[in-house]
This record gives structure tokens, sequence and C-alpha cells, in this order.
């Protein structure tokens, strides 16, 4: 893939029950957003770890989409409250790495809410196009491969 | 590894906006793709059969589809992979559609978003391993907990289907709230002659076992083989020798001098007696609380009920006992309490004895109640009736945000049964809006009105007394002003609360609640009585407020899911689950607190967690979270997921 105008690379983590749903409707009711956004399916957001979003900025992302069931309606019963209370950590730890916290995004989208699933893409490409690459890659990127 | 690649055009859906052939020719160099194709319709016969038919001619073992959401078409190539002998965990899916070629419009972006979204399946599906689901057998026989209409009507459906049903009711007897009742609204059935027939065939029920005076103490298990545990207070009277004649009652020492919790204190009993004369199983019950015998050790020279009782029934040496046996699956029909009138002051239920609950003038109302049927209340035929709607429901200081259901309908069923026997009787209901949404509901209200009950829109403040009579003080919201009747008589509409019993069943079968505290069935629409905890059924009241065609309706549905639960010899369980690996679990139970189901088990003898494969739903939020990384997610391992986020960056 050329490298002739640096766009947002963007990863996705959604659960099969709300958000991944919810990325379906945007797409059945045809709303466009940018194709920055490359989307992994998993069954809950909570089954998302640091070491996968740390892998993600390190091996060129430039943010991270988590999407979750909306408070109340998890289909795990509970998995999102976990999912919440990791993301803040991870932010704080991203914020003393240097990466702006921004880079990590967590949405509830239910799965009728296309609309706002593709407001949410449109709204981070924005937002990290204006903030720019990733540090970590300007220093190299893979400085932190194991 | 030999991955076979699809791309499907989805007619033009996916290839008006991604470059199919670039994708193929792209694809075709990417490593483990043995083959590449591209298909109009992948999902159609010929699709399906290109896949099966080059698993075969090439040795596929494993199968990536580039086509609509997995949340559409997984299951039917799932479907096809399996017939061509393939694990049908051996696929993965590419969305490109939903997630690409419908949401972008920039062909080249798309169809360079496409390429990563199939090379990263590819990636995940050379890692995927076959799965295998666990059968687990199934006990082929159920609980039902709670002995009202709910739990009879889904006993006797589950009974009549051949399968053996254990039916536990805390009190001595079954019949729950519609027991207490005199007439049904709207069509005013008398609800004995409707609801004791069920009751007799529940007693009669060869399949039946009848646990009455017993509460479920524990569960264990999931679903096919829960163990049950049941405790039964002792009756101090014999149940195979009681013939239910009486005698004992009418020569209690005490006879006609303990308050009857059954008639809300409103009537009298003995110390040994039955709720009720219909009551199933009709044997007597000797109160602990009350009897001279249990509380002081002596009741005159001898018991006089021992005397009594020709057949010798009386046995004060009973002790509790307790049963256990397993069933595969569990409906809870625990109903509801009524909410407590004294939590609203300002009506005076505590203060003043004409102020009667619902459920009480249900009992005046009643043959078998304490004015064997006449509306005499505390000595007095009232002149003057006034009913408060949305007592305890629609009201947020109490905590109770919705609406009953059944308090508008059985006010204006009471209405028209006190017309019906005191004519004369001047009749107001003081509603906050009327809801008449059932079958032939609004037709009641109307006949109601024109029986010439008042209706009058707005809340009640207050009820107090002046000169021996008592006044209510209301609203009226249609004309805007106050105004104040005088009543004989004021019943308060009171609602419906969750059962006493929910925290204790609640956290026995690990079932949540909606904010209402009633129990949460899986889904609002589509799953009313399923729970989010497999082979566990809601019927009734248990659930939220129902009227009886509601709750005899959940209840045949529970029974339903029931039935078809049981008539398996053994269910599939899913395997995508979470796995422990033992040689790397340290112990440290971090997974035990997280997970919803609690299919967690630690096993003290080797130190390290068990994950039971029956109850594990497959979030993966344990594996998220094991510190020591012992805890793989099947179809969702972190080295498949870190595969599939490398290919896309």
């Amino acid at each position: 893939m050329g490298k002739q105008q640096w766009t947002p690379k963007i990863v996705g983590f959604l659960c099969n029950w709300c958000c991944y749903a919810g990325a379906d409707m945007a797409g059945t009711s045809r709303m466009k957003y940018p194709p920055n956004i490359r989307i992994i399916r998993v069954m809950c957001s909570s089954r998302i770890n640091a070491e996968m979003i740390l892998k993600a900025f390190q091996t060129g992302a430039d943010a991270v989409f988590i999407g979750g069931c909306h408070p109340g309606n998890c289909h795990y019963v509970d998995g999102n409250y976990r999912t919440k209370k990791r993301i803040d950590v991870l932010k704080r730890l991203l914020s003393h790495m240097g990466i702006d916290e921004r880079r990590l995004r967590l949405e509830w989208v239910s799965a009728a809410e296309g609309e706002k699933f593709s407001q949410t893409m449109q709204s981070l490409a924005d937002e990290i196009e204006q903030m720019g690459p990733n540090p970590l890659h300007l220093t190299g990127g893979k400085t932190y491969e194991r | 590894m030999k991955v076979g690649v699809y791309i499907c055009h989805c007619g033009v859906n996916i290839s008006s906006t991604v470059n199919i052939d670039n994708v193929v020719e792209t694809l075709k160099n990417v490593a483990n793709v043995a083959v590449c194709k591209d298909y109009q319709y992948m999902c159609s016969d010929p699709g399906q059969e290109m896949i099966k038919s080059d698993i075969a001619a090439h040795g596929l073992d494993r199968i990536v589809v580039a086509a609509c959401s997995p949340r559409m078409h997984e299951p039917t190539f799932r479907a096809a992979v399996s017939d061509a002998g393939l694990n049908p965990y051996c696929l993965e899916m590419a969305n490109i559609r939903e997630q690409c070629s419908w949401v972008h419009e920039d062909k080249e972006r798309a169809t360079e978003k496409a390429v990563s979204l199939v090379k990263s399946a590819v990636a995940k599906a050379s890692l995927l391993e076959p799965l295998e689901s666990t059968k687990i057998p199934v006990t082929h026989s159920a609980l039902v907990i709670g002995g009202g209409i709910a739990g009879i009507q889904s006993a006797l459906d589950i009974a009549n289907s051949g399968y053996k049903v254990y039916l536990v009711e805390r009190e001595p007897s079954i019949g729950g709230h519609m027991a207490k009742f005199d007439k049904t609204f709207p069509t005013l059935d008398c609800a004995a002659c409707i609801l004791t027939p069920k009751m007799v065939d529940v007693a009669r029920h060869p399949n039946i076992e009848l646990l009455t005076y017993s509460e479920v103490e524990r569960i264990d298990g999931s679903v096919g083989s829960f163990h049950v545990t049941v405790r039964e207070r002792p009756r101090y009277v014999d149940m195979e020798t009681c013939t239910g004649c009486g005698q004992c009652a009418s020569a209690c020492r005490l006879a006609g001098r303990i308050l009857s919790d059954f008639d809300y204190g409103l009537a009298k009993r003995s110390a040994i007696y039955v709720p009720f004369p219909q009551a199933v199983p009709l044997k007597y019950t000797i109160d602990p609380d009350s009897c001279l015998m249990i509380t002081r050790g002596k009741c005159g020279k001898s018991p006089s009920c021992v005397e009594a009782c020709d057949r010798g029934a009386i046995d004060f040496e009973q002790v509790e006992k307790v049963h256990e046996f397993d069933v595969g699956a569990v409906v809870v029909a625990t109903g509801y309490n009524e909410f407590q009138a004294k939590q609203r002051p300002e009506f005076g239920y505590d203060r003043f004895e004409n102020v009667l609950t619902g459920l009480e003038l249900e009992r005046y109302f009643s043959p078998n109640g304490p004015t064997g049927g006449k509306l005499v209340i505390n000595g007095k035929v009232p002149k003057s009736v006034v009913f408060v709607s949305c007592v305890g429901s629609r009201d947020k200081r109490v905590g109770n945000a919705y609406c009953s259901r059944v308090c508008c309908m059985y006010i204006a069923k009471q209405a028209h049964l006190i017309k019906e026997k005191l004519p004369d009787t001047d009749v107001t209901v003081m509603y906050t809006d009327m809801r008449a949404f059932g079958k032939g509901y609004e037709e009641f209200y109307e006949r109601v009105q024109k029986e010439g009950v008042h209706y009058r829109r707005g809340n009640a403040a207050e009820v107090y007394e002046e000169d021996g009579r008592l006044h209510v003080r209301a609203e009226d919201t249609l004309l805007g002003e106050p105004y104040e009747v005088e009543a004989d008589l004021v019943v308060l509409g009171t609602g419906l609360r969750p059962p006493s019993s929910a925290d204790g069943i609640a956290s026995m079968l690990h079932l949540s609640r909606s904010s209402d505290k009633f129990f949460l069935e899986a889904h609002p629409k589509l799953r009313p009585v399923d729970t989010v905890i497999d082979g566990v059924f809601l019927a009734g009241c248990a659930q939220g407020p129902k009227d009886i065609p509601d709750s005899v309706a959940q209840a045949c549905g529970a029974a339903s899911h029931v039935v078809n639960l049981l008539s398996k010899d053994h269910i599939d369980a899913e395997p995508i689950i979470a796995i422990v690996n033992e040689d790397g679990c340290v112990g440290c139970r971090t997974c035990e607190q997280l997970c919803p189901y609690e299919a967690h088990a630690f096993d003290e003898k080797r130190g390290v967690m068990t994950i039971n494969k029956a109850l594990c739903k497959g979030c993966g939020s344990c594996a998220a979270a094991c510190p020591s990384g012992s805890i793989s997610m099947n179809h969702f391992r972190d080295d498949q997921i870190v595969a599939q986020l490398l290919e896309v960056l």
C-alpha cells in the first residue's frame, strides 16, 4: 500500500451483540463513514485485554476503538462494566507513555444505533486526523517488539 | 494448512464498490491460501457446492468466506463446511458488505480495506482449531418453585407431557393469591370455581410430587442437571393419616382465637388449621407460633387436638424433612407480595379500621371470608365507598415507577360487586389514568360506569377522620379543583411488589433482576419466559405484574420451553467457551469473581480453577483478566485475535 498520504489507521474491537450489530446496521442503512477503521469481532468487549490494545498501538494503529453494549444491556450481564474499568485504567497508562488517551475510545453502541456508529467513526477519524500519527511510529514504531 | 478463500459479489452489493478481481489476485499470494475464488452469490446452493467440492478436491482444512456479516450467514457456511466433512468451527468470515462495501464510496480505499479484512480472516482461520460441542445429559424432570396459578399451570403442562415435576410451595396449601379472590375480572368467574379443579389435578397427578410448607434451600448444577435441596417444615400432623376432617381444629383450646393470615387477620382460626376449606393438600397444619404445646410445651392435661383425632395423625415429635432430587430444568413462579399500604401513611391504613387494601376487601366478598361474603365491615354496611388507585404503583416516592397492571381492573370489579350487593351505596373511584387494556376490559369498565360508579380523575391526597366519618381529599385533575368525599369505607388499590423470596432465589440461581426488582427475562420482547441462565424459566408475576390470563399464558410458555428441553436426552453445549490451562493456572482465583454465571469452581485439592462447560457462555472476560494468561477463550484466543490485528494494520 502506497504511503503517499497519511491517513489514520484505526482498529475497532466490537462486541458481537451490540456494537458489531450496530456497525452492520450502519451498513444496512448505507450510512457512510471513512474507511480507516478495521473491525475485529469479539463476543464481548470484556474479552479485550490491555496487551491487545498495546499491541495495536505498537504495530501501527493510530487509534483503537472499543464498542460494547449500553450499561444494563450487556449480553453477558455486566461484561461492559468491566470493560469500562479496564479501559479507564489503560487510558491513564497510555497518557503516561506519551500516547494521547483520546486515541483509545470506548463507546456504547446498541444494535439499533447504526447512525451513532457511523457518526462515531466519522468523529474519531476526524479527531485522529487532526492529532496526527501515533507518536510511537515517528520513533520507528516497532521498538517495543518482543 | 490449506485455506480456501471465497469472495462473494453479492450481486452488485459488494462488487460495485470493491474490486473483486483485485482482492482475489492479492489473496492468491497470501501464505496458507490454497484456493481463492469469487462467485456471484456464495450463499446460494452453487456457491456452497463450490466450497464443498473444493474441500474434497483440494483437501482444504480451513475456509474463509468474504461476504456479508457473520451474523447473517455464518450458520449457513458452517453447515456447508460441516456437510463436506470439515469441522464447522474451521470457518471464518470477513464482513466486506455491511462493514465495507455498503459504508464506503471510494472504490480504491474500499478495495484496500476489503483486502486487509480478508487477509485478517485468513490469519485467524490459519489458527482456528476444530471444536467439539460437549454433550450434556438431561435429567427428565423439572422443578417448579411457587404454587400459585402460574406454578400450577406450568406444573400441570409439564406433567401432562409425561415428565416428573416437583412443585414446591412455601405455604401449607397451593393456590397462591388467586385462592383469596372472590370473582375475577372482567368475566366475573368465581375464582375458586376455576382454580380449585386445577389444584385438585395437581394433587392427583401421578407425575407431580407436591412439596408444600417447603422451601427451596439450595440449587447446584446447571442446565440438564440441577441438584435441588428442599426443606419441608414440620406440620406436626402426619400427611398420610390426616383426612382433613377438622375435628382437631374444633377441639383446639385456641379455637377462634388466632388471627388467620390467609384472611389478613380479619378472621380467626385455631392453632391447628387449614388456610381455606379447598386447600390442597387438605391436611391440617399446627401453627408453631401459637400452639400451646409448641410454644409452652403444655396444653391442658393433654392436647385436645390429639384427643379429637381418632386417626392419631398428630405428632409433636415431627421434625424438618430434607428432600434432595435432580431436575433438568427450573420454573421460577414465585409470584408477588402486596404493596405495604402503611408506606403511604397519608391514607391512614394504620390508623383507621375502615381503610382496607384491595386484597382485604376481596376476603370480605368471599363466601369463605370473615363475613361469609356479606359486606359488613366492622359491624356496619358501608353507605359510601371510595377507591384510591395507584397505591404503591407509578409512585417513585416509594421506589415503584411501574404500573401494577391489575389495580384499575380489580377496582372496577370490586366497585361492580359493591353495586351488585348494595345498589344504594355510593361508589367513587379516584383514578390516575384508567388502564383497561385486556380483552373485554374496556367494555367492563364502561359497564361499571353505567352501573353508577363515579370515576373521578386525579390522585387522592389524604384520608382523615372527622365526626366519626372518613373524609378523602383529592384533586379532580379534569376540572382542576380540589374536592372531598365522605366515606364509610376507603379501599386502597395497592399494587404488586416483587416477591420477598426473590433475593434468595436470585442468588441461588444467579438470576438477574430488572430495576424494579422483578426477575429479568432474557429478552424483553423475544425471550420473555427465558432467563440468562440456561434451563431456568419464568412464569407469572415473578417476572413483573400480570393479570391471571397473562400469568397463565406465560406459565404455558415456560412449560413448553421446559418440555422442549426435557424432550432431549442430551443438549449440545456451545464449544465457544473458556478453557483453563491447568499447568499455567496459579490458583489466584481472579477469574472466579468476574464470571456472572459462576461457571468457575476452584479445585482446592489441585489448586487450580475449573470451568463448567455447561455454565460458561463464552464472553471471554476471564481470559482477558487471567494474570498468568492461563485461560484461553475458544475461537477467540489471544493469538487468533492478535493475528487478525497484525493483518489489518
